[in-house]
């Protein structure tokens, strides 16, 4: 037996990442960040903002993501996201602007609560990774 | 009989015309490389989604309290239908196809007394309903700038779609759009998105025992909007690897056609140009004769 299990990111534009043997990933669920090791139970859940860890033996790698859905099957874990960066490759005006933009978003009085607290993550995530 | 200069100049003419659908196809052929991976490329994420979709409605035990996208607004009276067609013309049968689907499922649903309301994305699209269909097209959207079909515009889209419903304007949606399946076929699909028909889902539809977190009824209420949208935009990734498919292959045969057509045009200009010198000949040889 192998000591991961198959990760598997896709984004509607292309599959973006597929690694097989990976050790954990820990995902920004909607209630609380979640980490996934091997064998766990079955699981469909959906992320709010907020970064994607994924461990490889003593590697790690950093992705930002924006929403999703993550499901986890038979060892292979499948996160569906609409934006996904690379924290390395991800420019720091690109974040500026989307920090910017979710503070506009949340001066608007008519957002549901979900949305505001949705934006409110994406805001102490995006500030975070300024701070970088 | 047409004048030798005549037919220079139409030969000429033909042979531009060939070399502008040469370029087009050129052009067509490697954007077509593109569309064809970006095609491909989608297709996981939206397979994936309904995958997890299939699995979610398999496991809600409270089918009657489940989202209305999922089973319809209970009615079925007022149809929506989402023509996707390509901005711009030149590509063979790739509009007409679709249109031509989308006409017969029109008439179907007018035959049975139910009110059809149209959405063209596409402008191509629009100009071929607008005769027939004009007062039953709600929304045209076209999306000329972007050069590729992008996620976004697919979620412009359905973000309208949804909206829509939630506000009760239709019962059911089905989209329009040519499925690609290689350069020389495309084949022109309907499908139903709202509510989602079973028999897409289907697949492997194993007795999964998941867990989810929040509950099933919220994490499905947050997917299926996604899920149309994801359908949206699997259709435009479709439609645009089709468009320049058809259009590869109808330049592909233009460009041909003007090659024949200049052999011929080329053939009677020189039998045109042999009479007219025999001619001359025969009128030195006889008036040299009669001397």
């Amino acid at each position: 037996m192998s000591e991961g299990f198959k990760l598997e990111i896709v984004n509607p534009e292309s599959s973006f990442l597929l690694k097989e043997g990976v050790s954990e990933v820990v995902v920004p669920a909607f209630e609380g960040d979640m980490g996934i090791l091997k064998d766990h139970i079955s699981i469909i859940s959906f992320l709010k903002p907020g970064l994607v860890k994924v461990f490889e033996g003593t590697n790690e790698e950093i992705f930002y993501v924006d929403d999703g859905i993550v499901e986890f099957k038979n060892n292979c874990l499948s996160i569906l996201t609409s934006n996904i960066f690379n924290i390395k490759k991800m420019d720091k005006n690109i974040v500026r602007d989307a920090l910017a933009k979710a503070e506009q978003e949340t001066k608007k009085n008519d957002i549901s609560d979900q949305n505001k607290y949705l934006i409110d993550q994406k805001i102490e995530v995006l500030k975070n990774l300024t701070l970088n | 009989m047409a004048s030798l200069d005549d037919l220079k100049k139409r030969i000429s003419s033909v042979k531009s015309t060939q070399k502008i659908t040469k370029a087009m196809k050129m052009v067509a052929a490697s954007k077509l490389r593109r569309a064809q991976e970006n095609a491909e490329k989608g297709r996981p994420y939206s397979d994936k989604m309904n995958n997890i979709i299939l699995n979610l409605s398999n496991s809600i035990s409270d089918k009657e309290n489940s989202p209305k996208l999922l089973t319809g607004s209970g009615d079925n009276k007022v149809h929506l239908c989402i023509v996707m067609t390509s901005d711009r013309g030149l590509c063979g049968g790739f509009n007409t196809n679709i249109i031509k689907k989308a006409k017969s499922y029109f008439q179907k649903i007018q035959d049975e007394g139910k009110i059809l309301k149209i959405m063209t994305v596409g402008s191509k699209g629009y100009d071929q309903l607008k005769r027939a269909y004009k007062e039953n097209i709600i929304e045209k959207i076209s999306f000329k700038e972007s050069k590729n079909a992008n996620y976004f515009d697919a979620d412009k889209v359905g973000k309208i779609v949804i909206d829509k419903f939630e506000k009760k304007e239709f019962d059911v949606c089905t989209i329009f759009y040519n499925q690609f399946k290689n350069v020389i076929t495309q084949i022109p699909q309907e499908q139903q998105i709202i509510p989602l028909k079973a028999s897409e889902t289907e697949g492997n539809s194993s007795e999964d025992n998941y867990e989810f977190e929040p509950e099933e009824d919220e994490i499905l209420s947050n997917l299926l909007p996604k899920n149309i949208s994801t359908q949206i935009f699997k259709a435009m990734l479709e439609n645009s690897a089709s468009e320049q498919g058809s259009r590869m292959s109808a330049m592909d045969n233009a460009t041909r056609n003007a090659g024949e057509m200049v052999d011929k045009l080329t053939i009677q200009y020189n039998r045109s140009r042999q009479a007219a010198i025999t001619k001359e000949l025969i009128e030195i040889i006889s008036g040299a004769e009669s001397l």
